[in-house]
């Protein structure tokens, strides 16, 4: 055992101007010796049809590849999960303390209608300690508010997601989505999965996640997934063009805070999705785009628009080894990098999509799914709600303002 | 607890990980660190092992204590993502049956046995594999043969990406590799010896294997029953007609394949093969000798 000096805070260490305290880093030494093996593993189920399943599916099958990560990060995402409150925007929120707590529901009280708060129900499992608080607020937006700041609806808590990220020492938002929420902290993902009851909540899509961390600490915040708004990802791998892609979001008016690659990527799909209304089809090629010697030999009008998606987008290019499982509202996207450095395996079985980075975690689900293939590198898979399903739920659609 | 979730739990990952609090629930899955064994049944020289919910571990050491206790052939039931199995294992005689889908590195350092999977295989089958065969009835995901040293492997589906990266042959000691499906991008990558035969079953031999084919290969042979372009090469590769002794030794494995799978190899053979090699067995000999 190696001694580590106690932490100034729990679990939670400092977003915004502080550097994480988090004590030095896991030795990596150590590690080898106990033979640890290491990569991320993910998975994501959506029910095309809307039909909700229990959170203890995407425990079970994140459990069966227990081995992927150390047990310093583990989480989840689920759609659909709040009936009784669909249309407000869920603040998840993670506090180091008291005084942390005391600002954000400062801040929350004074730009958002808080309809409902409470603790983040959770249960003792072993393996899981100094956890912050954790509560959730559901929040609506006054239309005043809209028009005093002269923000669309989704702008207007991207700020306040932003805000409380950057501007308040111990204060982390998960998540802040309508009808979803993440639940993520550091343990093997089973044991988060137990944490936070997820046994108890039913959504239409799942993803979950194990952490191997590689380049930054494990720490609570640092869990997958990474939320904005509806949109959360859960990554396995590395994005090499970390630097080019946060230079890109930052000139877009996001704010990186959060010490990880991964977030870029949430910030991209919100960028492309939302802001610019790009189809998700179009998003992925932009992502992964094809390469020059690829495009060269495509018909002329392909050949023009993937040239023309290239350049517009070039700084969002993610490079590097990467799979990623976005959720959003109405559906979910698995995608690869462009030369397949990292695992993915997809499966169908009536309504509901599977993916996941091994396929015996797909069948620990389903056994025996109508189809199940490999995706091609580059090429996302693409599970949507279908129309009947979602109506009721919300859209994103932006606040006229005059 | 179980000794190896113990053991995990000891690596300092950080100052969070404290005393055990709260309950450890039951977790019947196959990835859950556990020294329960597996139910087994004997019938001759045939053990069947349940391997539902064991751990990589128990499950492995599970099928040599079978081999040590004179089982020829261990048929492993309800078989869920364990990990490394035919890892290491040696003899000649013996065979391991998988109903379900085995995990990553199977047949890893193998010398000898005879692996049949009966469903699909994920990642990393035959890494650095001596001697023996695996036979696999269904798709197979990346990095197959990885520096794989000899012996065969037979896939009945599609493989992933960077399949047969860099394996190699010495003397008597030479793999080789059947895909009955197609092959993703970096098929052959540095490979140093060996040869992979690729038939694109049930295609017209178009698009049966992606781009990069051969990328960095130095040494041995790759057959494709079809059709591969210019672009579709690495730079390190040509593509040639087959001699009379690379034909009917195409035919001899896949005649071998074919009376594994079930398949007729005299209509496989109708088809004509290209042969994908390497024009020189030193693509960077002169990259820093000047």
């Amino acid at each position: 055992m190696i001694d580590r000096p106690a932490r100034k805070y729990g679990g939670l260490t400092l977003p915004g101007t502080k550097i994480p305290d988090v004590g030095p880093r896991p030795s990596y030494t150590v590690e080898a010796e106990e033979g640890i093996l290491g990569n991320c593993g993910l998975m994501g189920v959506c029910d095309e049809a809307g039909e909700r399943m229990s959170g203890e599916l995407a425990v079970r099958s994140m459990a069966s590849m227990h081995d992927r990560g150390n047990g310093l990060g583990g989480g989840f995402a689920g759609y659909g999960i709040y009936p009784d409150h669909p249309e407000h925007y869920a603040f998840h929120m993670m506090y180091a303390d008291e005084d942390a707590r005391q600002d954000t529901e400062f801040y929350l009280a004074r730009h958002f209608t808080i309809d409902h708060e409470e603790p983040i129900p959770t249960r003792a499992v072993r393996g899981i300690q100094d956890e912050p608080l954790l509560h959730r607020y559901f929040c609506r937006v006054e239309a005043e508010r809209l028009q005093e700041t002269q923000l669309s609806e989704a702008d207007y808590v991207v700020h306040a997601f932003m805000d409380i990220n950057s501007g308040i020492d111990g204060a982390f938002v998960a998540s802040a989505g309508r009808n979803m929420g993440a639940f993520k902290g550091v343990g093997f993902p089973e044991e988060i999965g137990e944490f936070y009851r997820l046994d108890e909540y039913a959504g239409w899509t799942w993803t979950g996640h194990g952490r191997f961390p590689t380049n930054t600490p494990g720490w609570w915040g640092g869990a997958h997934p990474f939320c904005l708004l509806d949109y959360s990802i859960v990554h396995n791998g590395e994005i090499s063009s970390y630097g080019i892609n946060k230079r890109y979001l930052e000139s877009h008016g996001y704010q990186l805070t959060l010490r990880t690659d991964t977030e870029v990527v949430t910030y991209l799909f919100d960028l492309m999705l939302r802001r610019h209304e790009l189809p998700v089809e179009v998003a992925c090629r932009a992502l992964a785009a094809p390469f020059w010697k690829d495009i060269d030999l495509m018909p002329a009008d392909d050949k023009e628009f993937y040239t023309a998606l290239r350049t517009v987008y070039g700084p969002g290019l993610l490079n590097g080894p990467f799979a990623v499982v976005l959720g959003m509202a109405d559906g979910m996207v698995a995608l690869n990098d462009r030369i397949k450095l990292r695992p993915l395996v997809a499966a169908r079985d009536g309504n509901r999509v599977y993916v996941a980075s091994e396929e015996s975690a797909i069948r620990e689900i389903c056994p025996k799914p109508e189809k199940s293939w490999m995706p091609r590198a580059g090429e996302p898979v693409i599970a949507r709600l279908n129309a009947a399903a979602f109506g009721a739920a919300p859209q994103s659609v932006p606040v006229e303002v005059n | 607890m179980s000794p190896d979730s113990a053991t995990i739990r000891r690596v300092p990952t950080g100052p969070a990980r404290r005393g055990p609090i709260g309950a450890e629930p039951a977790r019947k899955v196959a990835g859950q660190p556990g020294t329960d064994k597996g139910a087994v049944t004997h019938e001759g020289s045939e053990a069947r092992i349940d391997a539902r919910g064991i751990y990589y571990k128990t499950l492995n050491e599970q099928i040599r204590e079978e081999m040590l206790n004179g089982a020829q052939t261990v048929i492993l039931e309800n078989v869920n993502g364990q990990r490394y199995i035919g890892g290491g294992l040696s003899g000649e005689d013996v065979r391991v049956v998988i109903n379900g889908v085995p995990g990553n590195d199977l047949a890893t350092f193998m010398t000898g046995p005879t692996l049949i999977v009966n469903e699909n295989a994920q990642d990393g089958v035959a890494n650095t594999m001596n001697r023996g065969l695996v036979v696999i009835n269904g798709d197979a995901g990346d990095v197959l043969g990885y520096g794989m040293r000899g012996g065969r492997l037979y896939v009945r589906g599609d493989v992933g990406y960077r399949v047969g990266i860099h394996m190699k042959a010495y003397e008597d000691q030479r793999p080789a590799m059947v895909i009955g499906g197609k092959a993703r991008d970096f098929f052959g990558e540095y490979m140093a010896g060996g040869e992979l035969v690729l038939l694109g079953l049930g295609s017209d031999g178009k698009d049966i294997v992606g781009s990069y084919l051969g990328t960095g290969m130095h040494g041995g042979v790759i057959y494709v029953r079809g059709e591969v372009a210019e672009h579709q090469l690495g730079k390190e590769v040509s593509i040639a007609p087959l001699s009379a002794a690379e034909q009917s030794r195409v035919a001899e494995l896949v005649g071998d394949f074919a009376g594994w799978m079930g398949l007729d190899a005299g209509e496989i053979l109708e088809r004509p093969f290209i042969k994908i090699f390497p024009y020189t067995h030193r693509p960077y000999g002169k990259l820093y000798a000047y």
